[in-house]
This record gives structure tokens, C-alpha cells and sequence, in this order.
């Protein structure tokens, strides 16, 4: 039947309306006595339950905060323990004047300022019936002076804690990190639950990338505790699961050879091994004690490494930005043989500088008076750099871009550490964006030899070295080998990459010119070549820190030590069976094969060594 | 026409009744409201730990939220709805620049930031997506035909969507919940509520993919609080101890123990009915109740006395969703329901839900006390 829908009815409407208002009020008398049920259980039927539990608080939820996972080198030596420390505590719910007591135990055992505002923030995050370290580490002395008042401080107690310790202070630093007090950043992200108990979270290094593994979950217990908040007794526990413990693919020793081997400089030695890419040294010079940094370090000390000229607390390997020299060159080479724009064989005449048509700018050789006519073996081995001039002239910055690009520079590592810097690998698109200027000729020539705009990691130009090594596979450097739970064991983060497409031919020259390099007499690094029983295949590389005039001569003697070259050295070997690649940076070293080389030079034949041992 | 009732013959003949007619302030629930935010204030001082400037700058918020409902009872109904698509249209555009901004700033975000004071296009939208809604069916024949019904339920899924993205589940359920309301009084049929109510249970595995982890979290810990008492169990636990040790006449002004020591998180903005439960037991609660259902009533009375179809829809939709206001945190606190944001309004401590509240009651005057002065 046909209805008429555009009409109104008003007065059908008007009931229906009417209605739904009665139904309406009808639903909501109905839940609100739903409501009321509900607060007559917990009112009335549960009071006595609830009575009972609210009453002086008596129970409460206590934490269990889990022992943090500790950290060994690939060896199972310790980096990062945990020690029993004492430490004075408070809680807070059973100190009638907080105020006083602080001011009177800050007199008696002379503690700083900045360790009360460290307390009374943590303590704000904190229930009132969760004990609060106001010292960390005390010494024999302030708990003597202690025990003698303890009698007057409610309140007051000596707890002992496990306290994170490096035994390795400034050796591993830059890598393992170090955990510190939580601060109030931090409170805002880290899930609440977890770190309900927690004093202490990872800041850097492997502490940091890690802390979820590390940290362990929290676990709680229920305590009941009469008015004196004396726990009387406990019930549903949940334990606590410990940290993971991490063993990384770092030999501590050799990491220890090339530490000592850089004393007197800054710079960084990073060591991969070649087949997995797990890293076996990571160091950067100076380092810094992280010890301190666990029990809260003082303000005059944490000054002194800021300011301090050497830069302690930056990490050269991660975050060092290097023009890479000569080290570079292998790869250009490499890339003029794959592209074609030139022979193994084929020679290029060096008078001691390069001009590029039309422009009177002379491109200087290092070598004054020049290296005559050169192969690329040759201009390898005594590092040429007209041959590079021209070589780069001929592929064009757009080749060498796309190829230098294949070996990671430019671009993150991908090593597990947090702030890695990502380098630079300049191309004309980069030029136009950043700079808003195109490419010129000249800029192309100096790419060629690793200067100009070129900037790269000591942990990249590592990646690039065994990514050579190993034929165009290319690795991505981890530090995390394994993961070990209570229930199981994780393998850590190694991947494989792709494979950089490489004629085996040209790797090979290549290879060989770089064992020229070490260990033929015109070789740049020929000082190490000596007296080792398999062959080093390496390149030198001296970085210039500053512009030397057209008709200056650079006198290593005569200059400023901080301007002074940086001295650089990539190498791997056994180079017919590569088993490990190093790349050191030695800042105002002058030299690469004087300086550099020797560093990576020890560091190799310890490891070759120890893997004979095996 | 209805005849007036006794209490609006009082209202037109005494004095101050006829100064508060004159305001347009419909007595009932003005007085009611005056006694909630009393009550407000009294519990407020308990919550917010005895401190003066906390009552003071709610009190603030409150007479301006006050002042904006008698402006908003000034304005006839019919200029509610002849605004209702802009403002609703406002709305939408509001939240999308939220939305993109958040987008830009990495994270969630609800606000936004127009010159000095900060504005939350969400709390709008509680209001004009009931508005939006009814001026759409007012125009037809109701019940809606399924056409009308596909529409309407576009317009409220747009402003809810919005907000759920943000995310802000608490805010989107109330505008859904205001939007449905409309539909419910327009007189859908009961066997389609019925059908919706249960497709939209079988639906829940669905929309249980698309909530964020901390989300699914409450859900979780909603039905299992003990699972995780350090962390988000932790409210209900502690909000249950408070409301069950007050017992039936609870421990009095100012003995909340609770959320003294710091047990009871949000003692003074979502989980202040906890300590009022706490400090007034079972009789102050039941009072509490009784007071919400006076106001709910007369708002239900005076949707019930609405002359046109727009009035009628929007206030009945106003009405019921204040109840699902209260019910929401109210069950939340007992733990009958999942935690939500959603504050005890007119209660606990904060602004922009009271304006909006109030707002809401000024529309509710404006159609009760205009519709004598312009008949219909």
C-alpha cells in the first residue's frame, strides 16, 4: 500500500517522541540502579575486604626491580658487572620532617646539593612507602659516621644495592656506555610499570640500544605491613626476570692494543670482522671513566670532560666526521675498472700537479717534482694523486657517486649504537639542494683523492674496507653476538646485505696494489710490511685539515699541531683469505704510514694471532 | 498546546522568578546545577589536597561556563538551527586541521593553539554533531527511511572517526553516543536497535584490530586489573580499595586516606568520585545519583515540552548524553567499565568539559524558556 512519506504527522510524531522520552528515562533509572548494585557490593558486601586493605595502607605493592643483564666481550670478559655497594636510604613515609632530616644528614656526612635535588626528584616519582637512595657507593667512612646516629633517624637505613660497574672504565666507554640516573625526560617515556622501582636507566652505548633487553622485567609483591610499615607479612608474589645478558663480538684485548696503540693522540680504531661484520675493536681516544656517571657525577668533573679540548665524551668511530684521503682512492680505482674509463695497465704521466683545461689553478701532487708515469698499481701503492686527478676527471662525480654510494658512505652504518652520523658523500643533487650552486669541474678532481666536501665515519670507511674484503658482500657492523635469557639464547643482529655486483678481475687488482702498499719498497705503509709472515693489503690516507697556498709548502715541523694532517689507514687481511678490516683514524697524526698504519698494523697480528691460537 | 504546570505558573507570578524568566534560566535545573558545583567544590578541596587556588580557578571556570550558558539560553532556538550545518561544518574542518597538525608535530594531539588560550575542536563537536543530526531529520517525516538512517549515521561517523583518531576513544564514543541519541529519539524502530546493538558485539574483533596498544591495554586490564597492578591495573585497584573501605557512610570531609597518601592517581580530575565514595560512602553516592537523575529528568522534561521537531531531537539527545557522561565515568571508577578519559562532569577538576556542559544546558533553556514567548 502506498504511503505518503513527505508528509508530517505531527501528532503520531509527538507520541512516538513522548514515548521514546518515557523509554529513555526508563534505561536510565535502570543502569543507574545498575550503578548503585554495583557500590552496594563494594560499599557494603566488600567494605571488610576493602576496609582491610586500605586501612594504613596496609598492603602494598612493592616492585621487585630485576638485576640488570651484565655485558662480556666475544671472550666472556666482564664490561659491565653489577657490585654490591651500600647506599643510604630513605622512605620518605616514615620521616616526619623530610626537610630536617636531609639538612641534618647533609651536615653530618657533608653530601652535596645537587645529590639532595637528585633525591627529591626521584622521590616525587615514587610512592611514599618505596625506599629512595640519597647516597650511592658509600665509603667505609660515611657509614661509620652513620651507624653511630642511626638510632635517631627513623626512616634513615643502609641498604645495599647492586651498583653497575665498568671494570674497563675509559677502555669500553664509547661502547658499552654507562646507565644513570633516570631523569625527568625520561620519566615520560619509559613505561611507568616497568621502571616503577628502577633508579637507573642505560644513557649510551650498548646500555642504551639495549636497555629493553638489559633491564629485565619488574616483578611485585604484595606486603602487608603493620603501622610501624614493618613488612609482617608478604603474599602473591610475582619474581622479577632478570636482564638478558649481552655478549658482544668486541675482543677486549685487542680493543685494549689499539686504545694503547693511539696513547698521545685523538682518533679512532674500528676493527670488523670480515665474513659477519661483528665488530672487534671500537675505539675512540680519548675515552672517559663511565663509573662516575652511575652514582651521580659531580658537577665540577662532568665541567671538566665538557670543556675539557680532547673531547672525552665524543665518540670519534660513531660520530667522528673525517675527510677520508687516500684511503678513498682504492675505491675510485675500483669504480674507473668497473666503469671502464680506464685499464689496470694503462699509465698516466704525473708532473707533480694536474690542470684541468682552460684554468690556470694547479692541482698539487703531494709529492713535489711528481711521480712520472704511473699504472694504477703504481698509483696506488705511492698514492698518486694526479693519477686520481685524472682518473676522477674522466668517471665524472655522477659515477663515482652511484659508486662510492654501494659502499655505505653517505649513509648510516647501521651499527647497534644509538647517534651514528651519517658522513657525506656529495653529488651534484646534494649541491644544488644544500647550497644552492652547481657542481664544478674542480670539485670533481678532489673527490677523487677523498678531499673537498667528502666526510666520512671511521666505523663507515671499517664497513667500506670489509665490504671490499669480501669481494662487493657487503655487512652491516654489529656488536651484540648474543642475547642470553634465563630460558634462552638470542643470536644478535647480524645481517646480510646485498651483494655489490664486482668483476672478481678487478677486485683482485685492486687487492693486489694495496698489498703493493704494504709490502713493496715504494709502498706508502712498506714500514709495517716487514718481518710478517701473511700479506697486509692497505691504504694510507693523509687528511688535510686545512687549505695550504698555491705556493706554501706544507712543513709538518713548522705547524700548528691542531692543524696538522690527519693521519688515516684502511687495511684487511690475510689479504689472499681476508679475515678481518680495520680502518684507524689518527687526528693531527701527519702521516698515514707512519702513524696510522703501525696502529692497525699491531692490531692485526694480534688478532691473526689469536685465531691461530684457536 | 500543553498547559502550564503549577511550578510554571510559581515561576511566571514571583519576583525572582520572574527575573530569572527574564534571563531565560530555567529554574529547576539551574538550581541543580548550583548544587552539583557546590558539591564540586567541597570534594575538590579534599581531592586537590586542601589547596585554595585549585577551587579558586575552578570556580573561575565555572562562572564562565555559567556565564556562557545564560548567554547561549538567550539565543532563540530557531538560531540554533539555522547554525547547526556551519558549526558542525566548522567543526570537521577544526579537527582535520587538528589532525594534520598532530601529523606534522609526531604524535597525538587535541589541541589547538589559537593565539593565547588553546582550544579543543573535539569539545565543539560533542554539541554540534546532535545539532547537525537533528536539523537533518527534522527536515523529514520520522521515523527516518533507511536512506535518511545512512546519512545521518555518515554525519556522526565522520566527527568520531576524527577524534578516535587523534586518539581520543573517550571524546569519540560521547559524540557517537550523542549522535545515536538523536536517532533513538527520532523513533527508530526497536528491532533495528536491537540488530545494530548485536552486529556491533559481533563487530567488536574488528575494532579490536584497529585500537592502539595502549587502547587494547585498558580493555585488558579492565578485565583482568591484578594482570598488571604496577602499571595500568593499578587505578582500578586502588580506585576500588578507596570507594569499598568508605563503606556506607564513608570516613568523612576530608578523611579520604587514599588519594591523601598519594595511593589514588587523578584523585581530583577522572577518578574524583572515588574519593567522594570514599568520604561519603553509600549515601553520598546514592545522593550524587539522585542529583544527576534530577537534572537528567528535567532535561528529559523539558525535551519532552519542546514544540518542534529540531528542539525535541536536540534536547533529548543533549539529555541522554549527559547520562552517558556520568555513566561512563561513574562505571569506569566502580570498574564495570574499561578506563576511558572521560571526567565526572560538572565534578571534577578541569574546563573545558564544563563549558561544553553548560553550554549543552543553555541550549536546553534557550528551547524551554522561548517556546512560551514565540509559540509555535
Amino acid at each position: 500500500m502506498p504511503r505518503i512519506y513527505t508528509l508530517k504527522n505531527n501528532s503520531v510524531e509527538n507520541q512516538v517522541f513522548v514515548n521514546r522520552i518515557i523509554a529513555a528515562f526508563c534505561i536510565v533509572v535502570f543502569l543507574t540502579i545498575g550503578l548503585v548494585v554495583r557500590l552496594v557490593y563494594l560499599q557494603i558486601v566488600g567494605h571488610e575486604h576493602y576496609a582491610t586493605l586500605a586501612k594504613e595502607n596496609s598492603v602494598k605493592i612493592q616492585p621487585l626491580v630485576p638485576t640488570r643483564g651484565m655485558i662480556y666481550d666475544r671472550n666472556g670478559k666482564i664490561l659491565a658487572e653489577n657490585t654490591q655497594s651500600f647506599s643510604l636510604e630513605l622512605i620518605p613515609e616514615q620521616i616526619s620532617d623530610l626537610d630536617t632530616t636531609l639538612t641534618q644528614l647533609q651536615q653530618l656526612l657533608n653530601i652535596p646539593n645537587e645529590k639532595i635535588d637528585q633525591f627529591q626528584k626521584q622521590r616525587k616519582r615514587q610512592k611514599r612507602f618505596i625506599s629512595t637512595p640519597l647516597l650511592l657507593s658509600m665509603t667505609d667512612e660515611e657509614i661509620a659516621k652513620f651507624a653511630v646516629v642511626r638510632p635517631y633517624f627513623t626512616g634513615v637505613d643502609i641498604q645495599s644495592r647492586l651498583v653497575r660497574h665498568y671494570p674497563y672504565t675509559d677502555l669500553a666507554a664509547h661502547v658499552v656506555g654507562y646507565v644513570s640516573r633516570i631523569n625527568e625526560a625520561e620519566m615520560k617515556t619509559l613505561p611507568m610499570s616497568e621502571y616503577r622501582g628502577s633508579s637507573h636507566v642505560g644513557k649510551l652505548g650498548i646500555e642504551s640500544f639495549y636497555e629493553t633487553q638489559l633491564h629485565g622485567k619488574t616483578g611485585y609483591a604484595e606486603i602487608e605491613t603493620n603501622v610501624q610499615s614493618r613488612a609482617i607479612n608478604t603474599f602473591n608474589t610475582v619474581p622479577p626476570a632478570v636482564g638478558a645478558n649481552l655478549y658482544l663480538t668486541i675482543d677486549i684485548d685487542l680493543q685494549k692494543t689499539a686504545y694503547d696503540a693511539l696513547e698521545g693522540y685523538n682518533g679512532a680504531v674500528v676493527a670488523l670482522d670480515v665474513q659477519t661484520g661483528g665488530v672487534l675493536v671500537f675505539s675512540s681516544r680519548p675515552g672517559f671513566d663511565p663509573n662516575p656517571f652511575v652514582i651521580g657525577i659531580d658537577y665540577d668533573a662532568y665541567q671538566a670532560l665538557q670543556s675539557s679540548e680532547n673531547q672525552p665524551l665524543y665518540n670519534r668511530a660513531l660520530r667522528g666526521l673525517y675527510p677520508p684521503g687516500s684511503t678513498m682512492k682504492p675505491f675510485v680505482a675500483l669504480a674507473g675498472l668497473e666503469y671502464n674509463a680506464i685499464s689496470f695497465e694503462q699509465t698516466h704521466y704525473c708532473p707533480g700537479y694536474y690542470q684541468l683545461p682552460n684554468v690556470p689553478h694547479k692541482y698539487r701532487d703531494w709529492k713535489h717534482g711528481g711521480h712520472g708515469a704511473v699504472s694504477m698499481s703504481e698509483a696506488i701503492t705511492e698514492s698518486c694523486d694526479v693519477y686520481f686527478y685524472s682518473l676522477a676527471s674522466v668517471l665524472g662525480i655522477d659515477n663515482m657517486h652511484q659508486f662510492l654510494q654501494q659502499f655505505g658512505f653517505g649513509e648510516k652504518s647501521g651499527i647497534d649504537l644509538v647517534g651514528e652520523k651519517m658522513g657525506l658523500l656529495p653529488s651534484r643533487e646534494w649541491k644544488q639542494q644544500q647550497k644552492n650552486q652547481t657542481w664544478y669541474p674542480g670539485e670533481t678532481l678532489i673527490t677523487g683523492i677523498g678531499q673537498g666536501y667528502l666526510q666520512v665515519t671511521p666505523v663507515q670507511l671499517a664497513r667500506a674496507t670489509a665490504t671490499l674484503a669480501n669481494g662487493g658482500k657487503i655487512v652491516t657492523p654489529f656488536l651484540v653476538d648474543k642475547i642470553v635469557t634465563a630460558t634462552e639464547t638470542q643470536s644478535g643482529s647480524e645481517t646480510h646485505g646485498k651483494i655489490i655486483p664486482l668483476k672478481s678481475i678487478n677486485v683482485q687488482h685492486i687487492t693486489d696494489a694495496m698489498v703493493n702498499v704494504v709490502h713493496d719498497a715504494h709502498g706508502t705503509a712498506k714500514n709495517i710490511g716487514k718481518n710478517i709472515t701473511y700479506h697486509i693489503a692497505g691504504k694510507t690516507g693523509t687528511a688535510q685539515v686545512f687549505n695550504i697556498k698555491q705556493e706554501a709548502k706544507y712543513n709538518e715541523n713548522t705547524i700548528d699541531f691542531k692543524l696538522r694532517d690527519h693521519a688515516l689507514f684502511i687495511a684487511f687481511a690475510p689479504a689472499e683469505n681476508p679475515k678481518i678490516a680495520i680502518a684507524v683514524v689518527v687526528e693531527n697524526g701527519g702521516h698515514g704510514g707512519s702513524v696510522a698504519a703501525p696502529i692497525a698494523g699491531k692490531v692485526i697480528e694480534q688478532y691473526l694471532e689469536s685465531l691461530n691460537a684457536k | 498546546m500543553q498547559s502550564e504546570t503549577r511550578h510554571e505558573q510559581f515561576e511566571r507570578h514571583s519576583f525572582f522568578g520572574n527575573f530569572l524568566r527574564k534571563l531565560h534560566v530555567d529554574i529547576p535545573l539551574f538550581v541543580t546545577l548550583v548544587l552539583i558545583s557546590i558539591l564540586s567544590f567541597v570534594i575538590l578541596y579534599s581531592a586537590g589536597g586542601q589547596d585554595l587556588d585549585v577551587l579558586i580557578r575552578q570556580a573561575t571556570r565555572v562562572a564562565l561556563a555559567f556565564g556562557l550558558m545564560i548567554l547561549l539560553a538567550h539565543v532563540e532556538p530557531y538560531q540554533f538551527k539555522r547554525w547547526s550545518v556551519i558549526l558542525f561544518s566548522l567543526g570537521i574542518v577544526l579537527l582535520l586541521a587538528v589532525l594534520i597538525l598532530g601529523e606534522i608535530g609526531k604524535g597525538a594531539q587535541r589541541w589547538l593553539e589559537l593565539g593565547a588560550f588553546r582550544f579543543q575542536p573535539s569539545e565543539m563537536i560533542k554539541i554540534t554533531t546532535p545539532m547537525m543530526i537533528a536539523w537533518y531529520l527534522a527536515e523529514y517525516a520520522l521515523p527516518p527511511k533507511p536512506k535518511q538512517l545512512l546519512i545521518a549515521s555518515a554525519l556522526i561517523a565522520l566527527p568520531t572517526l576524527l577524534i578516535a583518531k587523534q586518539p581520543d576513544l573517550g571524546t569519540a564514543l560521547l559524540v557517537a553516543s550523542s549522535g545515536a541519541a538523536v536517532l533513538f529519539f527520532s523513533g527508530l524502530s526497536w528491532w533495528f536497535i536491537v540488530g545494530i546493538g548485536s552486529l556491533l558485539t559481533a563487530l567488536t574483533p574488528i575494532l579490536w584490530h584497529f585500537m592502539h596498544d595502549y587502547q587494547r591495554a585498558r580493555v585488558l586490564t579492565f578485565l583482568n586489573p591484578e594482570a598488571d597492578p604496577l602499571g595500568r591495573g593499578y587505578h582500578i585497584i586502588q580506585s576500588k580499595i578507596a570507594i569499598g573501605s568508605g563503606g556506607v557512610y564513608g570516613k568523612g570531609w576530608l578523611g579520604s586516606t587514599q588519594s591523601e597518601l598519594d595511593f589514588l592517581p587523578e584523585s581530583s580530575t577522572d577518578f574524583i568520585f572515588a574519593v567522594f565514595a570514599e568520604e561519603f560512602g553509600l549515601f553520598g553516592c546514592v545522593s550524587l545519583l539522585v542529583l544527576y537523575l534530577l537534572i537528567i529528568s528535567r532535561c528529559l522534561f523539558i525535551a519532552s515540552q519542546a514544540n518542534d521537531t529540531y528542539s525535541r531531537l536536540l534536547a533529548g539527545s543533549l539529555a541522554f548524553t549527559f547520562f552517558v557522561y556520568v555513566f561512563v565515568n561513574i562505571g569506569m571508577v566502580i570498574g564495570v567499565l574499561p578506563v576511558v578519559g572521560v571526567p565526572l562532569p560538572l565534578v571534577s577538576y578541569g574546563g573545558t568539559s564544563i563549558v561544553t556542559l553548560c553550554a549543552g544546558f543553555g541550549i536546553l533553556m534557550s528551547i524551554h524558556t522561548h517556546k512560551k514567548l514565540k509559540p509555535y
